[in-house]
């Protein structure tokens, strides 16, 4: 594939007559992580569920791996591993049994062998047997993460993916983006914690009011100067 | 994955997730129960007519019963944004519809086996096997595939408890008079006369109608 992984092309999205994005014009690589930040409202999760062809594009044109969004939603979805403020579980279901049911959705080959590999890499493995309603929130955010992971997504999107986690929940976290980036992985996370924005990305990328307001590679800046930049653009 | 491995996978875990909930389940069941006692003890039975009343009172306790079911399992889904995890997954959508309809199908099913001896008791009737089997499952299939369709529609709205309602019972009544003449009919000690029009083949051509329209459509009903 030539091009860029992602490509999203003055992109907008109303829900009735409020408009959320108002043009986003945004080009990622593969490989790239990209660190989304803005206020509540800003439009970071809705931008999020077009990118995991949830909700359809107003107006615009959104492409991965060279795939629209719209046109070729299902072969998208496949590419797309996606972690939601909700954690997208059934209650009534184990970690191991809701687990198995995204991998035969997602036709995981070795589903059951792939769903308890993972399962320990997230440090669950003794809860495989335990229902998801049971789960403390840092656990259910973690088998959220294994289910994202399981069908071995190109695209990583993660909204607030520390949600919950404790100190070792966010070091499996920073463990798991890095690993996705070793195999190539491509990964937008939003989040409200700058110094996590900051170790965690290549580039970031500040929406404001629908539109980029920001954007610069991670490595030319410093946490001071990531908060003054927001600062600036929340004004 | 096939089509069917799908609707399997699907079905099987809306199965599991409500056997260990039993939230549709106990209160269909109940609520068709309590329907027929109450009908038992509202209406006039005589022999002469319990022909035009008791077909009514089981069919209007199985639509009762089987709206309290199709409200609730999109609802379910919809509330704890599993929906969505649904509609994120590479499956196709009439294989999300025909898992639901399938689902909602055993879920009215159960509490129609449930129901149907109870009725007999209740009234007095004698509890026909074969053909009143037959028309029980043509109607079930007809409420479901509409209200499957319409409960997805309905449990994207914050009053979806009185629009599922309002948008399925017109839309059934069809199979509602055809499943209500063709019981009826087979509790006439002579039998359906000459004229009778063949109930049970409109049903199933109406199941056959809204099956397909439904089919067709609930991509559109359930995306965005």
């Amino acid at each position: 594939m030539s091009g860029p992984y992602v490509e999203i092309r003055g992109l907008k999205k109303s829900f009735g007559l409020k408009p959320v994005l108002r043009g986003i014009n945004l080009r990622v690589e593969q490989g790239e992580r990209v660190a989304l930040l803005g206020a509540n409202g800003a439009g970071k999760t809705t931008l999020l569920r077009i990118l995991a062809a949830l909700t359809k594009p107003s107006a615009g044109s959104v492409s991965i791996a060279g795939l629209d969004i719209v046109d070729d939603a299902q072969q998208v979805r496949s590419l797309v591993g996606f972690v939601a403020h909700q954690p997208y579980l059934y209650d009534e279901l184990t970690a191991l049994e809701n687990l198995l049911f995204f991998a035969r959705m997602y036709s995981v080959r070795g589903g059951r062998e792939r769903a308890q590999a993972l399962l320990g890499r997230v440090g669950l493995e003794r809860k495989a047997n335990e229902r998801a309603s049971t789960l403390s929130r840092g656990q259910v955010q973690r088998l959220s993460l294994a289910r994202a992971l399981l069908h071995s997504p190109r695209l990583l999107l993660l909204d607030e993916p520390d949600t919950g986690l404790d100190e070792e929940g966010n070091a499996l976290l920073e463990t798991l983006l890095d690993e996705h980036l070793a195999d190539g992985g491509t990964t937008l996370f939003t989040t409200h914690r700058l110094e996590r924005a900051l170790a965690l990305s290549d580039s970031i990328l500040m929406l404001n009011n629908g539109r980029v307001a920001y954007r610069r590679p991670a490595h030319e800046m410093e946490l001071d100067s990531v908060r003054r930049a927001y600062q600036e653009v929340l004004r | 994955m096939t089509f069917c491995a799908q609707v399997w996978a699907i079905l099987w875990k809306d199965v599991r997730c409500e056997l260990r909930s039993k939230q549709v389940w106990m209160g269909m069941g109940l609520f068709a129960l309590l329907v027929l006692v109450i009908f038992n003890f509202a209406f006039d039975l005589r022999v002469e007519n319990k022909a035009a009343v008791a077909p009514g009172a089981l069919w209007v306790a199985f639509i009762f019963a089987s709206l309290l079911g199709l409200g609730r399992t999109i609802a379910v889904e919809r509330e704890k944004g599993s929906l969505d995890r649904l509609l994120l997954c590479p499956v196709d959508r009439k294989a999300i519809y025909l898992a639901k309809l399938l689902g909602n199908m055993l879920f009215i099913g159960a509490v129609e086996l449930i129901a149907l001896p109870v009725f007999a008791a209740l009234f007095n009737v004698p509890f026909f096997t074969g053909p009143l089997l037959l028309i029980v499952l043509a109607g079930t299939l007809g409420i479901a595939a509409v209200g499957t369709l319409f409960s997805a529609m309905a449990a994207a709205t914050s009053a979806r408890d009185v629009l599922l309602p309002l948008l399925v019972f017109p839309l059934i009544v069809p199979v509602v008079i055809g499943a209500v003449r063709a019981t009826g009919i087979l509790m006439l000690p002579g039998g359906p006369s000459p004229n009778e029009p063949p109930w049970l083949g409109l049903m199933i051509a109406f199941d056959i109608i809204f099956l397909s329209v439904s089919m067709l459509t609930f991509e559109y009903v359930i995306e965005e």
